[in-house]
């Protein structure tokens, strides 16, 4: 009963990375029809960045709590504007040009990125500063952080409110629009342009928060650490059902808790095995994954 | 003085040319039928006037601002609402959704939006009652209602419809035919797309004839229903020798 429960809140804190990284995906792929490669490199910039703001601030000796609000804040907003001037430059003129090209750009954006960040940080570890201590508590015999605990807390408020985003505010609403129908869209008066710069903000800043969260987890971070996490959470956006803003949530806690379960009661390395049988597994009962509706296109 | 001018329109898909510069013109308070058989062009004539395909040549007015190379969502704020062929609801969002997004460009006025759509609910009140119901939900009729009632909200000067009339029965047909006639009285601007030119040249002030790119013949809808050769092509040949 207490390893069950260590395994769940661990498993539920990473299924929190995966899910916030996994509605990125989600969102481009459901307004742009691109799979957005660089996404996993997106949430690694964002974890540099809040590390960079983290302990610029801890070095002026700013009390924690303070301290780790602007660095969130501060990794959202220049990882949202890294994602908006990707999108801008690299994807933007290739949006009507045949599928493959904006798929290698992708790639190319990916690297660009993991390169980028080798040369300004090194191809090293870089440790977050124990601003957060490691205290905790024990429930029914498990050790849990308080860490964890506002881990899981903070995803489910941000993915609480980008639920009220999409549903109730008109960004939200043409953002769904647009990914009906972007002609129906533009004669609505939708500037389109703006709604996918929108997305690719939203989805990149909610990546960013994975970051800056997965460096207060496991305090090392390196340059390389967005493409296992980005695979996973792919993963997670293809099994909920991509395209669908509540699927890729859902995926993400499914394969966070498949992966602290199956460490947990098998081995760290039948994990995949497990991740990849059970999307596999969905598939074929499901093609579309768990929440997906539409029939999407093959890539 | 009309709201609408259109001279020498050349728009094409690739390396083909499929309107090859059509003039027409459509002023406030009139009714103007766009007839033509399958493939003459009609849907990118409509969609190049909105800014959905770019023209290649020649020149669209409205209202004295040029319109060319104009995006299409500044086209709608500058007064042009496009009805598409085939309806293009958001269908997974609901009625009320659809008709909001219809408002997205008066977004910042709440009480203003939500008068407006009052309004849009009074006009079709079947709609009214499905508020919450999905637009893909709907039937035919009702999709249609919902496709004129967003295009309403921002009040334009020239309402622009593509066959609105397809796969609907004759009485529902004759009902939006009717609301059409009453926006024209009202003063808009209407251009209106259709197949069944014996339907359409009744309603409609004026008309022109599509035929492979090029403006066959216009006139007044009451002669144009005279001509032989509309009636040969287009009215089921009752006239023709
Ligand atoms: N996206 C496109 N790409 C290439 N060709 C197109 C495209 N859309 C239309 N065409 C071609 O342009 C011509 C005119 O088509 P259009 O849809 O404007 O005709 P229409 O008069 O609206 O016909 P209908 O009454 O069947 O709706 C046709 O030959 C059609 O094949
Ligand atoms: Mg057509």
């Amino acid at each position: 009963m207490s390893e069950f429960l260590q395994l769940l809140v661990a498993g539920l804190t990473t299924g929190s990375f995966y899910a916030l990284i996994a509605l990125g995906y989600t969102m481009v792929y459901g307004i742009v029809r691109l799979i957005n490669f660089a996404h996993g490199d997106i949430f690694m910039v964002g974890a540099f960045l809040g590390w960079t703001v983290l302990s610029a601030l801890a070095a002026m000796h700013m009390p924690w709590g303070i301290a780790l609000l602007l660095a969130v804040l501060l990794a959202m907003a220049l990882t949202g504007g890294i994602g908006v001037v990707i999108e801008r430059f690299a994807y933007q003129p290739l949006l009507s040009a045949p599928r493959l090209s904006i798929l290698i750009t992708a790639l190319g954006v990916s690297l660009a990125l993991e390169n980028g960040v080798l040369l300004i940080y090194g191809p090293g570890f870089e440790t977050y500063p124990h601003l957060v201590s490691t205290a905790g508590f024990v429930i029914g015999g498990a050790q849990i952080s308080y860490v964890q605990i506002g881990i899981i807390f903070c995803s489910l408020a941000l993915m609480a409110a980008l639920y009220l985003f999409v549903h109730r505010t008109f960004m939200g609403t043409a953002m769904r629009a647009l990914a009906v129908d972007r002609d129906a869209a533009r004669l609505m008066g939708i500037d389109v342009e703006r709604v996918i710069q929108t997305t690719f903000f939203v989805g990149s800043a909610l990546a960013a928060v994975a970051g800056v969260m997965e460096g207060l987890y496991y305090t090392e971070i390196n340059f390389f650490m967005g493409f296992i996490v980005g695979l996973r959470a792919f993963t997670a956006a293809v099994l909920g059902g991509i395209g669908n803003i509540p699927g890729a949530m859902a995926g993400g806690l499914i394969i966070g808790l498949l992966e602290a379960f199956s460490a947990g009661y098998v081995s760290s390395r039948w994990t995949d095995v497990i991740v990849f049988a059970v999307l596999i597994g969905t598939l074929v009962i499901k093609p579309t994954g768990l929440f997906g509706e539409r029939v999407v296109e093959r890539m | 003085m009309s709201l609408l001018v259109v001279e020498g329109l050349r728009v094409g898909y690739g390396k083909v040319e499929v309107l090859h510069g059509i003039d027409l013109t459509v002023a406030p308070g009139e009714i103007v039928a766009l007839l033509g058989s399958n493939g003459a062009g009609k849907t990118t004539t409509l969609r190049a006037l909105s800014g959905l395909e770019p023209v290649r040549g020649g020149k669209v007015v409205l209202g004295g601002e040029s319109l060319n190379g104009v995006k299409a969502h500044r086209i709608t704020a500058l007064g042009l609402a496009h009805v598409p062929e085939r309806r293009r609801l958001f269908s997974p969002l609901t009625v009320e959704e659809n008709l909001r997004l219809g408002g997205y460009l008066i977004r910042d006025q709440a009480a203003e939006l939500k008068r407006r759509m009052e309004t849009m609910y009074a006009l079709f009140p079947r709609l009214a009652e499905r508020r919450l119901q999905l637009a893909g939900t709907l039937s035919g009729g009702e999709q249609q209602m919902v496709a004129i009632a967003r295009a309403l909200v921002l009040q334009p000067r020239l309402l622009v419809l593509d066959e609105p009339s397809m796969g609907l029965a004759p009485l529902i047909v004759r009902s939006i035919f009717g609301i059409v006639k009453r926006l024209r009285d009202e003063g808009m601007a209407v251009l209106l797309v259709e197949q069944n030119a014996r339907q359409t040249l009744r309603i409609a002030d004026r008309a022109y004839v599509l035929e492979s790119g090029s403006i066959l013949i216009h006139g007044a809808a009451a002669d144009l229903a005279l001509d032989p050769r509309v009636q040969a092509a287009y009215l089921g040949g009752a006239a023709a020798a």
